[in-house]
């Protein structure tokens, strides 16, 4: 853990432009977090990256403070208010300064065709946010039937999540995974 | 605040309700904006989505339904965490950027004390045998949910006749996810001819 001035400028400049290239939502900057933290910057195994993903996810707020829990392992205390005033204040300065004009636009062919356009780009990079946290959280059988059960709930039926992150855990305790 | 309002109330006279409030309760204070948002930020387990609307809509009675889903709309269309934009563009509307400032603030203030508590917790004991097998197994479910989200927002493709669209979420599925090339370079790329795409599509309607 490093909180020099280089490591949180550094942090602030990764996040920033995250902030402006995450269509659709924070979901999608999910491969290029783990790439310049995991792959580049090796601030992280790929396994701490899923794990503190899921802590994020498993605890109140929005799911986008996964960034605070992420600064805050690589540059402390001052590396979560920095990832989080990062991600963002760049897309809410842009939201509040086009939100009137975006919106007197709606029907605009263009507002139409951007709108269209960013949808299966979205899909594309969930999907990878899937795939990436999948791949460092999956390390045996145990997990994997996890992962599938989990599917399985979140997707057929209409129960909280969050039962399903207590059973996990709870199997974890026992020493299931 | 006229200048904040949506332009959805054109030529509306000095003093003349806001389309914002019009049908909704008196607008809040900053005070009111900042611990309303806290509320939320604490209280939301799975996602702020559902306890924002709740919250703003139906207890507070700050906006109706519909301006609300043409809010979220409105910042799921542009960059950023969805819900965050969604808050300071409420923040904004109701009281210029103190209120958007006070919104964040609430949103996220509670939200940074909690991930540095959590992750102060996970550095010190995160490798001891009864937390690591915890651990490993909300990774694991966040792994299913995630693969959930992601099978659920590709349905509608799942749809239509195999077109540029398919293409395009695959193409950026493979360089985002599999050859992990940077995301700012693919998207400068892929999102340009996506929208071309879409352009034409257009056309043919």
């Amino acid at each position: 853990m490093r909180s020099d001035p280089a490591t949180l400028t550094a942090l602030f400049l990764q996040f920033a432009v995250l902030s402006l290239f995450a269509i659709g939502g924070g979901g999608s900057a999910v491969p290029e977090m783990q790439r310049q933290t995991v792959e580049i910057a090796q601030s992280l195994t790929d396994r701490q990256f899923s794990e503190l993903f899921a802590i994020a996810q498993a605890l109140p707020g929005p799911n986008i403070m996964f960034v605070a829990l992420l600064g805050h392992f690589i540059a402390g205390v001052p590396g979560a208010a920095v990832a989080t005033v990062a991600m963002c204040g760049p897309s809410c300065v842009l939201a509040c300064a086009v939100s009137q004009v975006v919106e007197r636009f709606r029907k605009a062919r263009w507002r139409i065709a951007i709108q269209a356009g960013l949808v299966p780009v979205t899909i594309g990079l969930i999907a990878a946010s899937a795939l990436i946290i999948a791949r460092g959280a999956d390390r045996d059988w145990a997990g994997l039937a996890i992962t599938a059960t989990t599917f399985a709930v979140a997707y057929w039926s209409r129960v909280s999540p969050l039962v399903a992150f207590a059973c996990a855990a709870l199997l974890g305790l026992v020493g299931f995974v | 605040m006229s200048d904040s309002t949506p332009s959805a109330a054109p030529a509306a006279e000095p003093g003349a309700p806001s389309a914002v409030t019009s049908v909704a309760a008196p607008r809040p204070s900053i005070v009111e904006l900042c611990l309303t948002f806290a509320g939320v930020s604490i209280s939301s387990f799975g996602g702020v989505l559902a306890w924002a609307r709740r919250m703003l809509v139906e207890n507070k009675g700050w906006m109706t339904a519909e301006e609300f889903n043409d809010l979220l709309a409105l910042c799921q269309f542009l960059p950023g965490p969805n819900i965050v934009n969604l808050c300071a563009v409420f923040g904004n509307r109701m009281r210029g950027i103190p209120g958007a400032l006070a919104c964040l603030v609430g949103l996220l203030g509670p939200s940074v004390v909690l991930m540095i508590a959590a992750g102060t917790i996970y550095r010190r004991f995160g490798a001891l045998p009864a937390l690591h097998g915890v651990l490993s197994g909300l990774a694991a479910a966040a792994a299913g949910v995630i693969i959930a989200a992601a099978v659920k927002m590709a349905e509608p493709l799942a749809r239509v006749r195999l077109g540029p669209e398919h293409a395009v979420a695959l193409t950026t599925f493979v360089a985002v996810g599999v050859l992990r090339l940077s995301l700012p370079l693919v998207l400068l790329v892929i999102v340009p001819v996506s929208i071309a795409f879409a352009w034409r599509r257009a056309d043919e309607k």
